[in-house]
């Protein structure tokens, strides 16, 4: 739980910064290629960004793709090709140049460095770099010997790089692999005794196997966790909310009002989408409110009922309609209008203390394979906030339309989003963000974007 | 989050029972003596019950005292005494026999079996028997070479073990450090190969170093997450009440109101306090409540504010004395008074979702050193409940007085905790459950044990 930690100046001190407690953190991958360095930062990215560690990836590839327009082959990889290996450097150096005024200009607070990084010497350069900084280093390396692992993950994402666009297949994956000889003569895996003044983690075998070397603070102990979570199994997750419920046809935010007979025909369809989809072993979670548990109940498959899953606590405003809210409290609904992500209603939620009281279930997704989640409004937005790595000003404006499935499928970098309209008519509970947030303006203003209802 | 996972029955086929996704977990110890085990047992143990997850430790040591009543020497550890292996074998399996019915018979989630294990003969026999019960297998390793660990360790706790209790400290030094000799030859520490297809964790060197292996479900990633987190650093932690409040006062619970003058003359008593204790690097944690901010805002200290901190929310009993809430929920009252861990106010919290929600403020507290925490009521009778290892039932009912901070600093294999009243008058807030809870019971009988207030 990031509770906003507050960021404290650096004193620079004869070329070493000192540390303080909430000194930014580098995160330095190691690896040969294709062993899923910029798939785990950039998911390990998307992670820390959702909940609320402001992060950033810099994939030093990318460097030396904008910088070598063309790539011709895997010669340029070649331990002897002296102009590569200069080339390489300064693209380092770039990314590390960028690193730096992210971390220390920016307002960053993790920043992970994408690369091979597989000599003890380049490492220690980086090491170098940060304590001049006053930056904590974490590596994180992905060891795997597993050719079909390799072969699979070519396949996925190296084929459709930028590197390949003109070649084919077999040209590719060819190229490839001695792109991956070039690295393994010079290879020095992270070592328990030669590295072991470093905080690192070691993956071995996608997951199965991890080893954790003085793991220093409280950021590199979540990340840990995170890395411990995550796998790459293909599934999907299926996301969508309640059944049109009472309170959603009269226009109420809120409450705890079960299905009407339209939101109860959503369930009947819920279930034969299901079945349709064939999953073996599909876990379903719903919140413990009873619209949600209604709709679960439709589909006649066990459930479990998640707390945390229930809908934003809209505090003084629960059960309230749009227009008596602002009647009622018309400066705290314009203050919403104003920051829809950190607004808390009073004695309520904010959508960013969602997002926290959220980050298990998010945790155990990781964890899990086919799951049907079951939610409301804002707990889907911030869900699918999370897997489609939306900002915090995206978020809460997130189109999340009752009676409709999301179906999400993790491919290559990112996800694969299905929405499939269940063909059940339900009222639009979306209100967008209307022109006029100021806290002087009138009712009918505020009203503007309210969606109808009864 | 241990969601209320329910149990199924299990099959039993030819010997092997099929290990359903809610099997019970046997935790099994392995390491030499004097490497904390039993330490580890003992605070796992007490960690997965507080989170809702029935568990139980099963030490064979104890078992052995039980057997043999008098401890002579090391020699009953020799590797070459016959009557001594057929004795510790003897116990080892009334033990197991013992976790065979605490999983299967008495509700039990998770077992710790702990005892050397050694070698991996005595590994494998264990693994068999879970195997026919469909039990997981969990290995948790403690290795370490450190002799200043070690002796600080006998020092600790085994000088004070029952086995010593008519030897000096030089000689019972020198007995056990003989006792552990008896195992090292025949010490197989679990190898990287050889026992790949186990599940375990490895802690090195006292957690600065961990290898972890096939972590195959839920609890076991939350097994390894608390272990990754705990540390043996002396240090202390302080829990206290926000100061005298003005609802306090009048006999109403929640709201958020601000400190009487009572409560304010608290907080420079505090102040005081604080700084006779000499701490060095003290971290300060309040909810995002007024009265604890207020209060910590008296100690001209730097804090953190945690909204998870944040007293029970009351639902609909907000802010209403007991005698309101006799009035107008009779029915609740009573329900409270019948289970009241359990019980969740109508729009509010039980407890029990107290408890989930603080998870995250104790696996930091694990990770800090010295912290003081600024609190409420319920929220500190959750937390003294883990680390005094309270049940569910005693829970609700822990004395945390207004105006009262009790020092908790963990000693042998568990926290010693020193109640210091700062001598500030306060209301007393403290309602013991009263002997009707009948839902029939009179007023008078309802109202019985509430405190006297303004």
């Amino acid at each position: 739980m990031m509770r906003g930690c507050s960021r404290t100046r650096l004193t620079q001190n004869q070329g070493t910064a000192v540390c303080m407690t909430n000194c930014p953190t580098l995160i330095v991958t190691v690896g040969l290629p294709a062993r899923g360095k910029t798939y785990i930062s950039k998911k390990l990215t998307r992670y820390l960004n959702w909940i609320g560690v402001p992060t950033r990836e810099f994939n030093v590839g990318q460097y030396r793709r904008e910088f070598v327009k063309i790539y011709k082959s895997f010669e340029f990889f070649r331990p002897d090709n002296e102009e590569g290996l200069k080339i390489r450097r300064q693209c380092a150096s770039a990314a590390l140049n960028d690193v730096r005024q992210y971390l220390t200009e920016e307002g960053g607070q993790v920043a992970v460095f994408d690369a091979t990084n597989t000599t003890r010497e380049r490492r220690e350069t980086i090491v170098q770099f940060a304590e001049q900084n006053g930056f904590k280093v974490f590596f994180v390396e992905s060891v795997c010997e597993d050719p079909d692992v390799i072969q699979e993950n070519i396949v996925q994402v190296k084929l459709g790089s930028p590197d390949y666009t003109n070649c084919n297949t077999d040209e590719a994956v060819e190229d490839f692999l001695k792109r991956i000889k070039c690295y393994e003569n010079s290879y020095e895996t992270l070592d328990e005794v030669l590295d072991r003044d470093l905080s690192y983690i070691k993956i071995m075998d996608v997951g199965q196997r991890f080893l954790v070397n003085r793991v220093l603070d409280h950021i590199q102990s979540r990340i840990v966790y995170y890395l411990m979570n995550i796998h790459i199994t293909p599934r999907s997750i299926y996301l969508c909310r309640h059944g049109e419920s009472e309170l959603n046809v009269n226009g109420r935010i809120g409450g705890d009002s079960g299905l009407t007979p339209r939101g109860k025909a959503f369930g009947k369809k819920l279930s034969q989408f299901i079945q349709t989809q064939g999953i073996s072993d599909l876990k379903v979670w719903t919140s413990q409110m009873k619209r949600t548990i209604q709709t679960a109940e439709a589909l006649d498959v066990p459930y479990e009922q998640w707390k945390v899953l229930n809908e934003i606590d809209a505090g003084v405003c629960e059960e309230m309609m749009y227009e008596e809210i602002q009647d009622h409290y018309p400066l705290e609904f314009a203050l919403r209008d104003q920051d829809k992500y950190r607004y808390r209603y009073p004695k309520g939620e904010s959508y960013e203390d969602l997002v926290q009281r959220l980050e298990p279930v998010i945790m155990e997704l990781e964890r899990q394979e086919n799951v049907l989640v079951v939610c409301h409004q804002a707990v889907m937005r911030c869900l699918l906030a999370y897997f489609l790595d939306k900002t915090a000003e995206e978020l809460p404006y997130l189109k999340c339309p009752l009676h409709t499935v999301l179906k999400l499928t993790p491919v290559a970098y990112g996800c694969k989003v299905e929405s499939i309209s269940l063909n059940v008519d339900a009222v639009n509970t979306h209100r967008e963000r209307p022109e006029n947030v100021e806290v002087s303006r009138m009712s009918k203003e505020a009203l503007l974007t309210v969606p109808a209802h009864q």
